[in-house]
């Protein structure tokens, strides 16, 4: 806005206007023609170098290849896979194998970041200490570097499946990854699952009934215990109501290998514990930042009033250093599953390391990273909206 | 509770000196109530135990030299030792990559002429016109020492280099060259021409909403398809331009919010002044709204320092590919920790210095505003 050139200033168009460089409309529709003219050379340079370098090297454009046979097999899918699947199909499991390392992670690393952030501004300074070390080494090696020794440490310092650390009964940690018991289907969980989902419903529904019913007469309901009363008292009911039907599929160790249960590969777990703990180290930095960004002035105020210190926090704290600290937290969540793509390097099945491997076998380069980019793009773009959405409902409402 | 009872009673019979402002602080700042007392003892409890296994690893059971290849003393302490004798063995691999043996001098000299490099620039003294030519000069030596062929040196192919040069090579010109070309995408961004607002908005955007890998994928596989037959570009540099275009977009943010800090007088003035868009933004703007993002953009020049390293996934040789490289031999798989820690040092001496210097730099700065 500022650097608004003399355009404006301009006395009103004066009859007879002759094109002239000095003229500053001119001179402005003149750079702008330039610079698209430019952009649209190179890329039409680039286009018709790439189109003629296809044809020489015979690569047919477009994506049929998606129906193909894939042939290349995926260590870890979500969804059912086989190699004799199509391109498509694999490519989906990237997609879905991408989305569930950034989404653990996010929640993972949040959580980690809060509780970091929280402790470096402690009063015990050994653990503010300890904090402070944790963020600095973290922030300070490269991420990669990081995956590959966490893969490292998981896979050639974890000792095989006969030697595996067995913590607690049917939990076992070994070079194959972690493997845990898993529950064992049964009609009835539908129905909990479902309970439970009634539950957060009626809570927050309940929630906002409280709220205004405090707002109209000043009498306070005890929402917490009643949200926690129906999350998980409605699932329980409907639990003992089914019978209680429970089942474990315990992994055993049968020759060289577990069976049963459910497992975590080394892969997985070393893209989650770097990233959680990458990520982490800069979430600490934002929330401790949020919080100092609250004057101590707030809270001394808030206890002159009364309230207990639970409520200080929750009521005066928290939503004022929130404000400061979603729009830095959204870059984090974005950054987070943007180096979800790191996994190519240590083999885990996500987005990049599946496209990539059909650009290989293809060689339908164009048509494989335009796919990386359109789902990376579109997550991006999903995760920002969202959290614009969380930023705009949580900021300061100026009357 | 209990705890600084215990404190007091024990230095009761000490001198003053000891009592007063030393235990103080430690009942203050380690057992002020007995939630802290708990936090501490566990704490120190854990970071004691760490240390003492981390030491016994590291120092009391380290293998620090073995014979030529013959790595069975390693393997015994496997678990309980750290074989310290693979960095010994590797540590001018992992360094230098597969520059020839017994030019290697080259390559050391080179980083030592980054470090100078660095260390003349992070001196206000130089914020001058003479750190161009110091960069300049420092620049064409770096190259005449890695290329060689002048001066008597032999010809050493850039396929060749590898190691810690590389990966500062990466950076810095990554770092040198997206500098000027993200001022230009900000100011882009803040233009009120359309055509180049959208321009840059789209290029920012678009970059910044996929992972480098993406970008580094692209310059090896899709890039010798843009270009006509019979030309190729080497791998190195089509990295470099991939690592340059790709922090551009962010240094772009970075420098558009020095730029919107500016308040709006300043460009009124300059305006009435009757200086043009040019000499306005050179003179005026820029100059102020640089200095303010000076912090911000040295932690965007720590990332991207990091970021040098996903190059691995394309086989460039820079310093995390030839720790990993270094472990291809069988006499020496399986050391990866050892390696690993090794490079991170390097990693975090870098990284580390630059955080601390900007968070100086944010306090001299920051100082220097308020008077």
């Amino acid at each position: 806005m500022a650097s608004r050139p003399a355009a404006g200033k301009r006395p009103p168009a004066s009859p007879g206007v002759r094109l002239s460089l000095r003229d500053p409309t001119v001179r402005a529709l003149l750079y702008q023609v330039l610079a698209i003219a430019g952009v649209a050379l190179v890329a039409w340079y680039l286009i018709s170098n790439t189109i003629q370098n296809l044809e020489t090297r015979k690569i047919a454009s477009g994506f049929g290849f998606l129906d193909r046979e894939a042939g290349l097999p995926v260590g870890e899918a979500m969804i059912a896979y086989s190699p004799a699947d199509s391109y498509l199909r694999a490519l989906i499991v990237g997609v879905l194998n991408t989305l569930r390392v950034a989404v653990v992670g996010i929640v993972l690393a949040t959580i980690l970041g809060a509780l970091i952030g929280i402790a470096r501004l402690s009063k015990n300074w050994l653990l503010a200490r300890a904090a402070t070390i944790y963020v600095e080494v973290a922030r300070n090696l490269p991420l990669l570097l990081q995956l590959i020794f966490w893969w490292t440490v998981f896979r050639d310092i974890f000792p095989g499946p006969r030697e595996a650390y067995h913590p607690i009964a049917g939990v076992f940690m070994s070079n194959r990854g972690l493997q845990f018991p898993s529950l064992i289907d049964d009609p009835a969980h539908v129905y909990i699952v479902a309970a439970f989902l009634v539950g957060i419903v009626v809570a927050f529904f309940l929630r906002k009934w409280a709220q205004r019913r405090q707002d109209a007469t000043g009498q306070q309901f005890p929402v917490l215990w009643s949200a926690v009363a129906l999350v998980f008292g409605l699932p329980a009911l409907v639990f003992l109501a089914a019978g209680a039907p429970f089942r474990l599929d315990v992994p055993s160790l049968q020759g060289f290998n577990f069976v049963g249960g459910s497992n975590l590969t080394p892969e997985f777990a070393a893209l989650l514990v770097g990233l959680t703990l990458y990520t982490g180290a800069f979430i600490a930095e934002i929330v401790r930042s949020g919080i100092l960004a609250v004057s101590y002035g707030q809270t001394e105020a808030a206890l002159a009033l009364g309230m207990r210190r639970g409520f200080v926090l929750r009521l005066i704290i928290l939503p004022q250093a929130l404000r400061v600290i979603v729009p830095p937290l959204t870059s984090q969540y974005l950054n987070l599953t943007k180096n979800s793509s790191l996994a190519v390097a240590i083999g885990y099945p996500d987005l990049v390391n599946i496209a990539n491997t059909t650009i290989n076998q293809t060689g339908q380069a164009v048509e494989g990273i335009a796919i990386i980019m359109a789902v990376y793009l579109t997550v991006s773009l999903s995760i920002s909206a969202f959290m614009n959405w969380y930023n705009r409902k949580i900021a300061l409402v100026e009357r | 509770m209990a705890a600084p009872n215990v404190v007091t009673a024990d230095t009761a019979t000490e001198s003053s000196f000891a009592r007063t402002p030393a235990i103080r602080w430690v009942r203050q700042n380690l057992f002020s109530n007995w939630f802290n007392t708990a936090v501490t003892l566990a704490l120190a409890y854990m970071i004691l135990k760490g240390l003492y296994s981390f030491a016994s690893w590291a120092v009391f059971n380290a293998v620090w030299t073995v014979e030529g290849t013959d790595t069975r003393p390693c393997r015994e302490m496997s678990g309980v030792g750290a074989c310290w004798a693979v960095i010994g063995e590797k540590h001018r691999f992992i360094l230098f990559g597969i520059y020839p043996f017994d030019e290697q001098w080259r390559p050391l000299l080179a980083i030592f002429l980054f470090l100078g490099l660095y260390v003349v620039s992070a001196m206000r003294a130089f914020w001058n016109r003479w750190l161009a030519v110091i960069w300049a000069v420092g620049l064409t030596l770096i190259g005449a020492l890695m290329w060689g062929g002048v001066f008597g040196l032999t010809y050493i192919e850039n396929e060749r280099w590898g190691g810690l040069p590389l990966t500062l090579i990466l950076a810095t010109f990554g770092i040198a060259l997206a500098f000027p070309l993200s001022i230009f995408l900000a100011l882009g961004r803040r233009s009120n021409l359309p055509a180049i607002r959208a321009l840059s908005i789209v290029y920012i955007e678009l970059i910044r909403g996929v992972p480098l890998i993406t970008l580094l994928i692209m310059a090896s596989v899709m890039f010798p398809l843009f270009l006509p037959e019979g030309v190729s570009i080497d791998k190195l540099l089509r990295a470099q331009v991939a690592i340059i275009l790709f922090s551009a977009a962010y240094l772009a943010e970075v420098v558009r919010g020095g730029l919107q800090a500016i308040p709006k007088g300043q460009f009124e003035a300059a305006d009435s002044l009757g200086l043009s868009y040019w000499q306005k933004t050179a003179k005026i703007i820029l100059p102020q709204a640089l200095q303010l993002v000076i912090p911000p953009l040295v932690n965007t020049f720590i990332g991207l320092f990091k970021d040098t390293s996903l190059v691995l996934i394309i086989g460039l040789f820079d310093l995390l590919t030839s720790a990993k490289g270094a472990l291809l031999e069988p006499a020496w798989l399986g050391f990866g920790v050892e390696v690993y820690f090794f490079v991170s040092v390097i990693y975090f001496a870098f990284c580390f210095a630059m955080s601390r210097y900007s968070q100086n730099l944010e306090v001299e700065l920051a100082t220097g505003h308020k008077h």
